[in-house]
């Protein structure tokens, strides 16, 4: 089954994919699984002005899992002459010899696969419609935005449009076919401000969108990237202590993605999550509210199936602070002794995975997040890998604002915060409404009560 | 058992099917230069990567992919055109060719006559490993996952993995260089996680290089070192205490802590940041940025090294360069552009991760060279501080010179002495005040076992780092516990 959108491209793609699945069958797979892939995009990058890079391309490739009974191997290329393709079958089989029997391997029962694929409006032909001349044009806009916002920004790292769009198919020996379209377009600016001390500051600002015409204004984007840059000149440290921590959404993002990462099966069964055996218990304050929402139109997570060719559906994750589900696919499932939630996320290898991963608005408005802190942290941005997810302690560094009397006062920079995730998501206090559906995690700005924040 | 029916002929290699020898190149070359344009080059490469990895006491899935491309680039001042297609037909590679040569609009450019380029020979491996039998390499894997469930009863799940590439590359350009060669890679790790009372650890070990499997013969790199040592660590980590938050003394242990000058400097001294003058060491060449402890060098040339390479992917061979002599700023990281642009010869730092991007400065191995001190002085020499022994990553801001690195073991320095486990923290500082405050540096210089991987504008390439044994007096650490 294919849905309404598809296109010829898909059906091409659909074609090769049961080519080599017959192929895979007749060489001895007793499983088999075959991923096509087309797409094209182009990338460019200006900077003061003139072009620094213009990049195109079109790709394909070819994935495959095949199984002998329950030994399972996968191969991939990008060569599609005939010898690539005959590369990749015989290296899927020869190396299901090497690997070791599964008890929990295997397709999906075909009474659990997906019959109606919905339209969910993942493509827009107008992303691949940008030509060169006018992804520069859209970065000379916004770059110029920046520079011309303020004399304080002397410089830049420049301005990059990426626009891509590609089309896949699937087919398995279990009697799955699909195959969809997708694209996205996406623009970005960084200017630069010199500071004190021979130190630079940059930050940036990003919109990135299915639609084109979902893309954020070249001019607004161009702005936003310069206040964000002047708001962390002359920036300093502030005094070790524990302070209430306000995060900004798009800082708040990686905090959730770092939760969205300790319930997927793989890390419950595989026993590298502080969320083990917690399902049913108050895992966050009773402020959170968070859902897997594969099925918002053109969400940047969004798919008609998942993975293993299931259809894909909304899981409430956690209500009220309570954890509700782990988010599984097949593989895990087993091995858990749970039923898939249609959380596939690999097209051909195992894995389950977050969708559109939805934390749902507060009451309190934004700016009234900062307006009721007295003093503490505003968190802008996070740096480096600081987060353990067997332990769930978590430490990172960090740049921002002081908050004096609910006014933001000073630049921050140099900092650490840290507070295992177990208490970090149980404190959070007050809960923005400000969403932002630019990226698969979308999450309002919110407060947790006190945090330690390291700096001199 | 039968052996591998792997392949590594690539497919643009003398008498095979797609061969791209010097006239085709040179032909290539000149569509790319029809409108003009400055240089050109021409970048062709053939990777067979594999993979296994066991889990709960199998190895669950093996898996091999073979990437195939050949990317145009024409560059003009500062623009670059480029294209890439992974369809070797000649018609494909011309329309890449004429696609690249979009970004000029003049009079056709001749390109010189491509000569070929000998290169070095810094990591010849007489045996890829891709070749050797799966079962074998199956066998290391086993072994690492009974030595790590024999090696203590509190260990509750082992995971090992098997990674190996093979990359052919080919490069030809406008201004003669033509030159290939063959990137070998293995990379093996093991992760072992320790439960006890109800609390959870994991701890891991893993390590690699330009080799075969003789990696696994040398001291103390056999899968069942791997797997002890990722024991050890998780073992040690059951018992961690909150780490303390605030400035205080760090001391960095030799090897994977040159993390930190990856990240404190490393980044800062690519070319292309200062050409744009958008990092924190731009224009500072000649000026102390370190303390006059401090010699760094980025060096292509350690042999069999993750981070080596005989020649960069824009056919320049890399030598060692001096970055910062006894904390004075020498000169930075350049790829032929940046190179041009200040007027010095390339350094063979133009890396790329693959046919599909276009190169820019970027490291190889990075090297803080051996100080003075003894390594035991350097502890007995803090009151109270923090010991950093085994590395997560780090992240830096160019601009600003702001960097973190997160530290996966680490214990606790009293009296000069090292004493409690503690849990993860990061460590936060600025790249020329950090290097300022190195007080101490040991004798013992280590290069780390070759497992670092190096991200920059989305592109990943494999890197090596070394130092001695590091005092830092005072640095922020980013623990939870503000009592002490």
């Amino acid at each position: 089954m294919t849905s309404s959108e598809n296109s010829s491209a898909v059906a091409e793609l659909l074609t090769l994919a049961e080519d080599v699945l017959a192929r895979l069958t007749k060489g001895g797979a007793s499983e088999a699984k075959v991923v096509a892939r087309a797409g094209q995009d182009l990338s460019v990058r200006v900077r003061l002005d003139e072009v620094e890079l213009v990049e195109e391309a079109g790709t394909r490739s070819l994935s495959v899992r095949a199984a002998k009974g329950k030994r399972v191997a996968t191969a991939g290329t990008s060569d599609m002459t005939p010898a690539g393709i005959e590369r990749v079958v015989r290296d899927a089989l020869e190396l299901c010899d090497l690997s070791q029997e599964d008890p929990y391997a295997g397709l999906p029962d075909p009474s659990e696969l997906a019959i109606d694929v919905p339209d969910l409006a993942l493509f827009d032909p107008a992303c691949d419609g940008v030509r060169a001349a006018e992804a520069v044009a859209r970065c000379q806009r916004a770059e110029r935005a920046a520079r011309e916002y303020d004399p304080r920004i002397t410089n830049s790292e420049g301005a990059s449009f990426g626009r891509a769009s590609g089309a896949f198919a699937v087919a398995t020996s279990g009697g799955f076919r699909g195959g969809y379209r997708g694209s996205y377009a996406s623009l970005s600016v960084s200017p630069v401000a010199d500071d004190a001390d021979g130190k630079k500051r940059t930050s940036g600002y990003w919109t990135s969108r299915r639609q084109l015409a979902l893309l954020e204004d070249e001019v607004a984007v161009g702005r936003e990237a310069a206040r964000r840059t002047l708001r962390m000149l002359g920036a300093k440290k502030i005094p070790t202590g524990s302070y209430p921590v306000v995060f900004e959404r798009d800082a708040a993002r990686s905090l959730i993605g770092n939760f969205a990462g300790c319930i997927v099966g793989d890390s419950i069964y595989r026993r590298s999550s502080y969320l083990l055996d917690r399902v049913g218990t108050q895992v966050a304050s009773e402020l959170l509210t968070i859902v897997d929402d594969p099925l918002i139109p053109s969400g940047p997570g969004s798919r008609p199936f998942d993975g293993d060719g299931l259809p894909s559906r909304r899981n409430a994750v956690v209500t009220a602070g309570k954890l509700e589900t782990y988010l599984l696919d097949t593989y895990s499932a087993r091995k858990l002794g749970l039923k898939s939630t249609g959380s596939a996320a690999g097209m051909t290898g195992t894995g389950a995975g977050t969708s559109n991963f939805v934390v749902k608005a507060g009451e309190t408005p934004a700016a009234d997040v900062i307006k009721q802190t007295k003093r503490g942290l505003y968190v802008t941005q996070m740096m480096g890998f600081g987060f353990n997810a067997v332990t769930g302690d978590f430490s990172r560094g960090a740049s921002g604002y002081w908050i004096e009397d609910g006014e933001l006062a000073y630049p921050v920079s140099e900092v650490t915060i840290s507070l295992n995730f177990d208490k970090l998501l149980k404190s959070i206090d007050l809960l923005g409404d400000d969403l932002d559906f630019k990226s698969s995690i979308v999450v309002p700005s919110f407060r947790v009560a006190e945090m330690t924040v390291a700096g001199s | 058992m039968t052996e591998s029916t792997v392949s590594l002929r690539a497919p643009f290699a003398p008498g095979e099917p797609y061969e791209l020898d010097r006239a085709r190149c040179r032909k290539l070359l000149e569509t790319a230069l029809s409108k003009g344009g400055d240089t050109a080059d021409v970048y062709a490469e053939f990777a067979v990567g594999g993979s296994m990895v066991l889990d709960e006491g199998i190895v669950k899935s093996a898996s091999r992919g073979v990437s195939l491309g050949v990317g145009v680039r024409v560059r003009k001042g500062d623009a670059a055109g480029y294209a890439y297609t992974e369809d070797l037909s000649w018609e494909a590679l011309v329309r890449a060719a004429e696609t690249a040569a979009q970004i000029a609009t003049g009079n056709p450019v001749a390109p010189q006559d491509v000569t070929e380029r000998s290169v070095p020979s810094r990591y010849n491996v007489k045996v890829p490993s891709l070749l050797v039998s799966g079962f074998e390499k199956r066998e290391l894997l086993l072994q690492a996952d009974r030595a790590a469930r024999a090696a203590d009863p509190r260990i509750t799940r082992v995971e090992a993995s098997l990674n190996e590439s093979y990359r052919e590359v080919l490069m030809a350009t406008s201004v003669g260089i033509f030159a290939r060669d063959i990137q070998p890679m293995i990379r093996f790790g093991v992760r072992a996680i320790a439960e006890e009372n109800g609390k959870r650890q994991s701890g891991s070990s893993g390590g690699g290089g330009r080799m075969g499997l003789e990696y696994f013969s040398h001291p103390g790199k056999s899968p069942v070192e791997h797997a002890q040592e990722a024991v050890r660590s998780a073992l040690a980590m059951l018992d961690a205490r909150e780490a303390p938050a605030g400035e205080m003394d760090v001391v960095l242990a030799p090897g994977d802590s040159g993390v930190l000058l990856h990240e404190a400097v490393g980044h800062g001294l690519e070319a292309d940041f200062n050409r744009k003058g958008v990092s924190n060491y731009s224009g500072r060449v000649g000026s102390m940025v370190a303390s006059e402890l401090c010699t760094i060098v980025d060096d292509g040339d350690v042999p069999f090294n993750r981070g080596a390479v005989n020649v960069d992917d824009e056919g320049n061979v890399p030598a060692c360069a001096t970055l910062i002599e006894k904390g004075v700023l020498r000169g930075y990281m350049h790829d032929a552009h940046s190179a041009k642009h200040f007027g010095v010869a390339p350094t063979g730092n133009g890396r790329r991760e693959s046919f599909r991007s276009v190169p820019m400065p970027r490291m190889t191995t990075t090297m803080l060279l051996a100080g003075p001190h003894d390594p035991e002085e350097i502890v007995k020499s803090v009151k109270k501080g923090v010991f950093a022994r085994k590395f997560g990553g780090g992240q830096v801001d160019i601009a600003s010179g702001d960097f973190v690195f997160s530290i996966s073991e680490a214990y606790l320095i009293e009296d000069g002495k090292i004493t409690a486990p503690l849990k993860d923290v990061n460590l936060i500082g600025n790249g020329p005040d950090a290097l300022g405050k190195v007080t101490m540096l040991g004798t013992d210089l280590a290069i780390s076992d070759g497992i670092w991987t190096c991200g920059k504008d989305g592109q990943s390439v494999p890197v090596g780092v070394a130092c001695p044994t590091i005092k830092i007096s005072g640095m922020t650490v980013g623990g939870t516990d503000v009592s002490r």
